[in-house]
């Protein structure tokens, strides 16, 4: 075989596989989309392409009064706001003593931190629940905060300490001199030019709570408290295959922004990721 | 300063400042003649025992016994209230020695004749000093009542007899030593038909197992397929990565119970539309080598575009010079894989990649979503394809058996920890740390 026979074989083999890998990214996607447009509940009778589709699931999310779907999205996005907006002055906060200065207990804290990312709040669960059960914080939306908020820490105070390290030190050394304190170098230097890696921590933190539903599970009771995920696990988890078409609504509603979100702002996230990790 | 300082002063003795800060906090700074500092102490101490002298004393109590009055104390109440004493005592142990440093430091400089700062010096140096403690300690409050208090509390809890059948306040706890560790190694069969060695030997061999299939298989694909679209005779290369990272775009716990729904086995999407064609029907949540399977798939699909884009960015960052030597050099594409891509981009991902290990060993979400760890296994309690973290779970809500599950959870600890160990090890901020 020629050299140029071979290559083409060689590019069209690359593109049956990645045409193949389009299929089976594609087909539970696009055949969750066609669940949502199926009329009935069940997911027995229903078609990838439904003979006479409908919206009506849509419709009966935001209008119907027994629907709290409008109430769970309320819920997720002030959980998030929070969530994003406290995280990043902490993880700030912590990320700068650990840049920039060297006291006692920083390597110790640095340790700590790496192994603690490590640690899934499920180990804990026993715990947060009953803690939070003596605060009277149980089944509330400022428990569920304040643990994430917490939580998030050892992460990201690790990887916003990565970035500030490559943000040059004679730059304070400069900013110093001209009068600046402890605080003026945090405020002028150290977060404008941290600006990208606080968004990534901001954009994660925001959208942790529209994912996540195990934390959830554990602290809410009541519907009207739930988040987004938590509301929608429990749309199918009682009756497998009753309102499985419902969820496939509700799911796409907020799996379409997260994932344009994501899709945007990928190389954003990734590059921070890398940065703080292997920098970090 | 020699020696010939008229102020030094002989006869202020460090030992003395030493001896009077540890009877009391703030007495060393009084000899020393610093009086609003030993004040500010005196005042902090006498205030820490009078508000929380009482609170120490119930839970170091607490602590110990575990309550005494069945009915009356409640065990898991007073655990915390001892813990978080733990903490406090911490905190005020930390106190207590900056305050004896400070009184002896304080005199030695009397000693020596330094003039003592006035009191704006002495607060401008606690702010220089003191500022990134005064930064962390938001950040260090939250953490060790969020993070590392619950974490004590699961290590408290596998050493006592919390369990179904003897729950506070009803009844009391005690201390039992190792004995939850010793029926999960060695407990089998029996009166309490709890076969914990055997489950215990089985979900920890398939978490081995799907950690390492699971995530192998999503690096190795998303590595080659980062290869295939970076090679330069493909074209759309923005359209394929986009459709190649949808999978790492949606939300994990939408798309796992999407698949949970395809792939149920009486009318799946799998069985009655594809398989079907091919006469098939695999019982994928009956029987617990398919669900196995299934788990694997599913998390490959999930686990690969990270990787991707990961690779996806370090490739485009190696040098085309290096090929070009390479090629001159004779290296045929094999070579040139083994010897410039994989090493540059395992190096520049591996703490991200042990990151993905760790994550896939603690995958919650996907066990407990697909099939709630199910199906269940005759003789044991943990179902076919629970792992560690979600037989924790089961054994905790569902079975209530607390204290198994927090022993098990600390055998968890042990092996994450190790995973972080191999962490410290690549990460390199550690090894320029040395030099700073």
């Amino acid at each position: 075989m020629s050299r140029k026979a071979k290559s083409t074989l060689e590019v069209t083999l690359i593109y049956l596989f990645l045409a193949f890998m389009a299929v089976i990214i594609g087909y539970p996607l696009l055949w969750t989309v066609g669940m949502s447009l199926n009329p009935g509940t069940s997911l027995y009778s229903a078609q990838l392409i439904p003979d006479n589709w409908s919206l009506v699931h849509y419709k009966w999310l935001f209008t119907d009064p027994s629907s709290d779907y409008l109430t769970w999205y309320k819920n997720s996005v002030i959980v998030a706001v929070a969530n994003a907006f406290f995280s990043v002055v902490l993880t700030s906060f912590v990320a700068y003593a650990f840049s920039r200065y060297r006291f006692v207990g920083r390597k110790y804290g640095l340790y700590a931190f790496l192994l603690l990312q490590m640690f899934p709040a499920m180990m804990a669960m026993v715990a947060i629940y009953v803690m939070l059960n003596m605060v009277n914080l149980l089944d509330s939306l400022i428990g569920l905060t304040l643990i994430y908020i917490g939580g998030q820490i050892p992460f990201n105070a690790w990887l916003v300490k990565g970035y500030f390290d490559t943000i040059p030190k004679e730059l304070d050394e400069a900013a110093r001199i001209d009068g600046a304190g402890h605080l003026g170098v945090f405020f002028r230097i150290m977060l404008p030019l941290a600006k990208p890696i606080l968004g990534v921590v901001a954009l994660f933190n925001f959208m942790a709570p529209f994912v996540d539903f195990l934390l959830p599970r554990i602290i809410l009771r009541n519907p009207e408290n739930f988040t987004l995920a938590l509301g929608l696990f429990n749309f199918i988890s009682n009756q497998f295959d009753n309102n499985f078409t419902r969820f496939a609504a509700g799911s796409i509603l907020i799996a379409v922004p997260i994932a344009i979100v994501y899709l945007l702002s990928q190389r954003f996230l990734i590059s921070g990721l890398t940065a703080g990790g292997t920098k970090g | 300063m020699s020696t010939a300082n008229p102020t030094a002063k002989q006869s202020h003795n460090p030992k003395t400042a030493v001896i009077l800060s540890i009877l009391l906090a703030g007495l060393g700074q009084l000899y020393n003649r610093r009086y609003v500092k030993g004040i500010l102490f005196i005042i902090l101490e006498i205030s820490f025992i009078l508000t929380l002298g009482r609170f120490l004393n119930l839970g170091l109590w607490g602590l110990t016994t575990l309550g005494t009055m069945e009915g009356t104390d409640h065990s898991v109440v007073l655990l915390i209230y001892g813990l978080v004493s733990l903490i406090l005592i911490a905190f005020f142990v930390t106190l207590y020695i900056i305050n004896v440093k400070d009184a002896k430091r304080d005199a030695l400089r009397i000693q020596k004749g330094e003039r003592a700062p006035t009191f704006r010096e002495a607060a401008g140096n606690v702010w220089d000093k003191g500022f990134p403690y005064f930064f962390v300690t938001p950040g260090l409050i939250m953490l060790a009542f969020i993070v590392i208090l619950p974490l004590m509390f699961t290590v408290a809890l596998a050493f006592t007899d919390y369990s179904q059948y003897n729950q506070p306040p009803r009844a009391l706890l005690s201390w039992v030593g190792f004995d939850n560790f010793a029926r999960l190694f060695f407990e089998t069969g029996g009166a309490g038909n709890n076969i914990w060695q055997d489950t215990f030997i089985s979900v920890f061999t398939w978490t081995i197992v799907w950690t390492v299939v699971a995530t192998t298989l999503q690096i190795t694909l998303g590595l080659f397929l980062a290869l295939i679209v970076n090679d330069p005779r493909i074209k759309f290369k923005r359209l394929i990565r986009t459709i190649l990272i949808l999978p790492w775009a949606v939300p994990a716990f939408v798309t796992i119970l999407v698949f949970a729904a395809m792939f149920n086995d009486r009318f799946g999407a799998i069985n009655t539309d594809i398989l079907a064609v091919f006469n098939l029907s695999i019982p994928w949540l009956q029987d617990p080598f398919y669900t196995r399977i299934a788990l694997i798939m599913i998390q490959t699909w999930l686990g690969f575009p990270f990787v991707f884009a990961l690779f996806t960015g370090i490739l485009q960052s190696i040098s085309k010079e290096w090929y070009e030597a390479a090629e001159v050099d004779g290296a045929n594409r094999m070579q040139k894989f083994k010897s410039i891509t994989l090493p540059h981009v395992l190096y520049a991902t591996a703490p991200l990649l042990i990151m993905q290990y760790a994550g896939n060993f603690n995958n919650f979400n996907i066990i407990y979503l697909f099939n709630e760890g199910g199906p269940a296994v005759r003789g044991q309690n943990a179902g076919g394809t629970d792992i560690l973290i979600s037989w924790v779970y089961d054994l905790t809500f569902t079975l209530n058996q607390y204290s198994m599950a927090a022993a098990i959870t600390i055998i968890l600890g042990l092996i994450v920890t190790g995973f972080a160990f191999f962490q410290f090890r690549k990460t390199r901020s550690f090894k320029e740390e040395g030099n700073l």
